[in-house]
């Protein structure tokens, strides 16, 4: 099992909802976050002054798949996050030890 | 006595009122929410010291007899003899009254200086200076202009106050920004405005207000308030737009600090044109406040003093234009009363208006400068490092303007 934690702008999150849904991807966890990376945060300008704001606000999206799914996800992610400009965001892929289903308490693939 | 007039000046009173809690919001939403309450005080609190100061004296000094020149004397200190007869400078309306309104032109004055040591200056020291500056500078300098001293009778022209308030708080600004030193952080940290809706709100009030301070300059419900009126909403808007087009070139965006920061440089460079000059002219003085109030807050950084926000380059740069505009563009066609400016044949009053302009300079550079020495010897004017870094609300105040 792997859970995935993609980083992307926040108007793409519809975009990326939807082709994730759209190869059965049922759940996923999503945060308000702020950040920058090598773009460096945005330029706010007050009477011709220049300030460096280092924190974009960014989506983070978290989803835990069986690892069979994992490597389309990503794909789906990079296509639906996609504009080609500076800060579209990062995926990160990590490994999943257990899933725990609260109300059944299955364990596993099958809690996933 | 009119009643139409007096109708006028008694809203025209109440509108330049409104300038200064205007100011307080305009100030109040650029700085840092930690002194948003210190610095709305520091313009709010003008409205109870210097009403004080010119019942006691500030009128008499300003608009009483002459003495040399130079200042009026103390015949009407308490407003002795002040009352509802016209007095001597409007024919057709109480003297009260036009006391009344050149009190509101005393108290939005020193609240205008405020905005160049925002964020760093004690109370009590705030206090001092109010009182000093508006004795020693405001009163004399208004004398020499509309109280019957050397300046009105030079020929000068100010209509509504660029060299008396303006330039005069301006100048000011500028020594006491240099005086009071940067604020903690300067050059490091970012001072973005906490609240620029509250600054857009404030610049519309100061705009409103406005139509008060220029047109109730004509003293009366005529023809002149019409003129100062026109080119009062021509030139702001005007300043308005060219500041948004100098930034958009510069930086490739239109900002709305930009917006309100160019309506406020027009007002002021009107402001002394405002009742002497044509539509085409205000559009033309806006239009240059614009440009070059936005130089000379961008040349501030060059120069490397803390004027927080901007009364040297929007009301000193700005006042000085408006000045020297008038010498340039009035014209006896708008107002017969006035003169004609340079470009209506007439260089002298170019001069007229330059020697005007350059004295005031230098009275409020030197007297500012002695006041706030002689305050930092007694009281101390800056408030101690942990007071700044915990901001003047809570420090000077006791308060915070917000608990979120």
């Amino acid at each position: 099992m792997k859970k995935i934690e993609a980083i992307i702008k926040p108007f793409k999150l519809d975009d990326v909802k939807d082709a994730l849904n759209s190869i059965g991807i049922k759940g996923m966890t999503i945060s308000e976050v702020k950040g920058y990376g090598r773009q460096k945060g945005q330029k706010e300008i007050y009477r011709g002054a220049e300030y460096m704001v280092n924190f974009i606000p960014k989506v983070k999206l978290e989803i835990v798949v069986t690892d069979s799914e994992a490597e389309d996800v990503v794909k789906k992610i990079c296509e639906a996050a996609y504009t080609g400009n500076i800060g579209d965001g990062k995926i990160f892929v990590l490994p999943i030890e257990e899933v725990v289903r609260v109300r059944t308490g299955e364990r596993g693939e099958k809690a996933v | 006595m009119n009643s139409g007039d007096t109708a006028f000046m008694l809203i025209a009173s109440a509108l330049v009122m409104f300038m200064t809690p205007g100011l307080a919001m305009f100030y109040g939403g650029l700085v840092r929410s930690k002194n948003v309450l210190g610095t709305i005080m520091q313009s709010f609190i003008s409205l109870g010291i210097v009403s004080i100061i010119w019942v006691l004296y500030g009128y008499s000094l300003a608009f009483g007899p002459d003495v040399s020149g130079l200042i009026g004397n103390f015949d009407l200190a308490f407003l002795n003899g002040v009352g509802l007869k016209p007095g001597p400078y409007a024919a057709t309306i109480p003297g009260l009254l036009y006391c009344a309104f050149q009190l509101m032109f005393a108290i939005i004055t020193p609240a205008l200086i405020t905005g160049a040591f925002a964020e760093r200056m004690k109370f009590s020291a705030f206090v001092a200076f109010t009182i000093l500056w508006t004795t020693f500078v405001y009163l004399p300098v208004c004398h020499w202009v509309w109280g019957g001293g050397w300046l009105g009778k030079l020929g000068a022209l100010d209509f509504a106050g660029g060299t008396v308030i303006h330039l005069n708080s301006g100048v000011a600004a500028l020594v006491a920004a240099i005086m009071l030193g940067r604020r903690k952080g300067y050059g490091r940290d970012s001072f973005l405005p906490h609240n620029l809706p509250m600054t857009i709100l404030g610049a519309g009030i100061l705009w409103f207000g406005w139509f008060g301070f220029n047109a109730g300059s004509a003293l009366s419900a005529g023809e002149t308030a019409v003129v100062a009126f026109f080119s009062t909403q021509v030139a702001t808007g005007a300043a308005a737009l060219s500041w948004i087009m100098v930034e958009r070139m510069m930086h490739g965006k239109s900002t709305t600090l930009g917006a309100a920061s160019g309506a406020v440089a027009g007002l002021v460079a009107i402001t002394p044109a405002a009742g002497f000059v044509g539509p085409v002219s205000a559009v033309i003085i806006g239009l240059v406040a614009g440009l070059i109030c936005y130089m000379a807050v961008i040349a501030k950084s060059r120069f490397g003093y803390d004027d927080a926000l901007d009364v040297v380059g929007v009301h000193g740069v700005g006042g000085l234009w408006g000045a020297l505009a008038t010498g340039l563009f009035a014209s006896k066609v708008m107002n017969p009363a006035g003169s004609d400016g340079l470009f209506f044949g007439n260089p002298h009053q170019f001069l007229v208006q330059g020697i005007a302009a350059g004295s005031a300079i230098l009275y409020s550079l030197v007297l500012t400068f002695v006041i706030l020495k002689v305050i930092d010897i007694i009281i101390g004017l800056r408030v101690n490092e942990e007071d700044e870094v915990q901001g003047l609300d809570l420090s000077q105040h006791s308060e915070v303007g917000y608990s979120l």
